[in-house]
């Protein structure tokens, strides 16, 4: 056996152009199939990563469409919730109530508008948001300087603000700020708040194209936007955090059904609930599609692949009719000239395959640094490659390997 | 009488069997070749001379008739056995050489061995043993294509003789040689014969045949001659 091994990477060795471009379909079946497992494992690890960093108890309730409706004259998917569609502070005060034991916060937003702070060169845009306490604790928001809004503000001028907003306003940020006023322009409107706290803004995440600034979030208590703005009241979205130890899953079922008792004789609008986890798991899902998309482009590259080596396995035998003819001679049997060709379209596709691993943990390595993941080539995959392209040694030599074997000596020996 | 290595009777070869085109190449050869013996047999391009060594060497099979060889009926010996009689009974000489491509002089006569299943290293002692007798030993390294014609067909006697075969069939050994390389080469079989080894050798030169002890001469499919040869021409 190891001989057939070593006569095989000799023939190859002799032959290395015509033995490189016979391989070149199994390098590149295996070398995508690999690649795109690698970059897919890598985003899904980092995806759960992030599920398990923060967030795996938090659950979004929003609004949505009913699908069949399509009544009242609205663009279908453009629709906006009329103000008696949304969700009311009297339902969350209800589901709170009813599911205080599954709740540790109820986070609420309502969004003002974008606006801007300061004055002269240095402006800076804000998204104006009323929240709850609540938010604070689901996006983990904690201002270095200062506090976050509370529920207990009520209706009063108080703002947090991020670090860039505030340097663009007084031209620091940290504590002597605290308490001072600033004026932000919301459309035509020129709003005056206190200093309540400053978060430092986290850019990963964000990129510009056209170099501009980011637009910084700029929270105040949700009754003074309320106030303030002209949205009127109520929500179209909200989120919960669940409690520890809750089951999110069930607990996810449980508020859907309880919104929908609210809604069931609305028209057009219902309430979905969603979690992270329900969202990872759709991403998942959304990967899984792409990989068996890909692996079937390389399957049919493997099956190309794998005729090309019976190709030139069938031209092989041919130039070495007389090899075949004198080894039978010699004493060789069937079953020895079957292995020794059958040894070698496999070595040609151990090969090739180990090249496509190759090929594609660099290439899969690359993509996941692009998408910004650490790469986790997949031990599994790289397993299942080798055997594959094994196996497609096995099954596209047979049939060369036989013909090789069922040479008549005489015939063979006289071959010119 | 000893038992003779080669026991041919009514060997017929017929092609195209049933066919229009139905032709008998040969027409019923008995032929005994003993332990020790040197024969040479000749004959024109056509008298059959090639089928009948192909036959000798169980390469192909009679159509009709018997062959035993060194006590075993060949004539009925199913293909696998066929290889194994060849691997271990017969060593083939070709004009040709017929080494293989790519692979080391000493790769060569270990392949006999190794499709006797001999283990690796008995292998490799054996085949350097071999290669010293044809005095190729420093030559054991090197592939076909980085050999004379002379050494070619030194390393292929080599390798004939891996398996201690008690037949060795050449084919015109000589047939791809110079005279000098050629009288090389001969000396070979004679010193083998010396050593008690069966030679049949096949050939077309009468001068070559004048050497071996007996000489048959075989024309349109039969035996029509038989003498001794005159022995070596100095």
């Amino acid at each position: 056996m190891l001989d057939n091994i070593r006569m095989a990477f000799a023939s190859l060795w002799a032959n290395k152009m015509r033995a490189l471009l016979t391989m070149l379909g199994i390098i590149i079946g295996i070398g995508s199939v690999i690649a795109i497992v690698t970059v897919g494992d890598s985003l899904s690890g980092s995806l759960t990563d992030s599920l398990q960093g923060f967030g795996i108890n938090n659950i979004t309730v929003s609004l949505q469409q009913k699908s069949e409706s399509d009544g009242g004259g609205r663009m279908f998917g453009m629709a906006q919730p009329a103000e008696e569609d949304r969700i009311t502070d009297a339902m969350i005060d209800e589901y709170t109530a009813a599911y205080a034991d599954s709740i540790s916060a109820v986070s609420l937003a309502s969004s003002l508008g974008d606006g801007t702070v300061g004055s002269g060169e240095d402006t800076a845009s804000v998204s104006v948001t009323g929240v709850n306490a609540g938010f604070g604790d689901t996006n983990d928001l904690e201002p270095f300087c200062g506090r976050f809004i509370k529920d207990s503000d009520g209706e009063r001028q108080l703002a947090v603000l991020s670090d860039l907003a505030c340097e663009a306003v007084f031209g620091r940020a940290d504590a002597s700020v605290l308490g001072q006023s600033f004026q932000v322009t919301v459309g035509t409107k020129l709003l005056t708040f206190y200093v309540t706290g400053i978060y430092e803004y986290d850019s990963s995440g964000y990129f510009s194209m056209t170099g501009e600034d980011p637009v910084t979030d700029l929270y105040i208590p949700l009754a003074a936007a309320e106030k303030l703005g002209e949205t009127g009241q109520g929500y179209t979205s909200f989120t919960v955090v669940a409690a520890a130890g809750t089951d999110t899953t069930a607990f996810l079922d449980e508020t859907e059904a309880f919104f929908d008792s609210f809604y069931t004789h609305n028209e057009s609008w219902t309430v979905a609930a969603t979690s992270m986890e329900s969202m990872i798991e759709q991403m998942t899902e959304m990967l899984n599609t792409v990989k068996l998309a890909i692996s079937a482009i390389a399957a049919i590259s493997l099956l190309v692949g794998g005729i090309g080596v019976m190709n030139i396995m069938l031209v092989s035998i041919t130039e070495r009719t007389r090899e075949i003819g004198t080894r039978k001679a010699l004493g060789a049997r069937q079953g020895d000239i079957r292995l020794q060709f059958i040894t070698e379209a496999v070595v040609i596709c151990l090969v090739g395959g180990a090249l496509g691993v190759a090929l594609g943990v660099g290439l899969g390595s690359a993509g996941a640094a692009l998408l910004g993941t650490a790469a986790k080539p997949s031990l599994s995959a790289i397993a299942v490659a080798v055997g594959f392209s094994m196996a497609i040694g096995v099954f596209f030599g047979y049939y060369p390997a036989n013909k090789a074997a069922k040479l008549d000596p005489i015939e063979a020996l006289r071959y010119e | 009488m000893q038992q003779p290595i080669i026991e041919m009777h009514g060997i017929i070869k017929r092609y195209y069997i049933g066919k229009p085109n139905e032709l008998e190449i040969l027409h019923g050869i008995d032929l005994a070749v003993y332990p020790g013996e040197f024969v040479a047999i000749v004959g024109e391009s056509g008298s059959g001379k090639s089928t009948l060594m192909n036959i000798i060497g169980v390469l192909d099979r009679p159509t009709e008739g018997s062959y035993i060889l060194d006590g075993v009926d060949v004539s009925k010996a199913k293909e696998s056995e066929l290889s194994a009689i060849r691997n271990r009974k017969i060593g083939f000489v070709f004009q040709t050489f017929n080494l293989i491509g790519r692979t080391s002089a000493l790769k060569n006569v270990e392949l006999p061995l190794l499709y006797a299943r001999v283990p690796g290293r008995q292998r490799t002692k054996r085949a350097r043993e071999l290669l010293a007798q044809v005095g190729m030993s420093e030559r054991a390294g090197h592939e076909p294509n980085e050999l004379s014609g002379g050494q070619k067909q030194r390393v292929a006697i080599a390798r004939a003789l891996a398996n201690h075969p008690s037949l060795l069939l050449a084919d015109e050994p000589t047939g791809a040689l110079d005279s000098a390389t050629s009288r090389t080469v001969m000396d070979i079989f004679h010193d083998l014969h010396r050593q008690g080894m069966t030679i049949v050798l096949i050939t077309h030169s009468q001068q070559l045949a004048e050497e071996c002890q007996r000489i048959l001469t075989l024309q349109d499919g039969r035996i029509v001659g038989e003498r001794k040869g005159a022995g070596r021409s100095a």
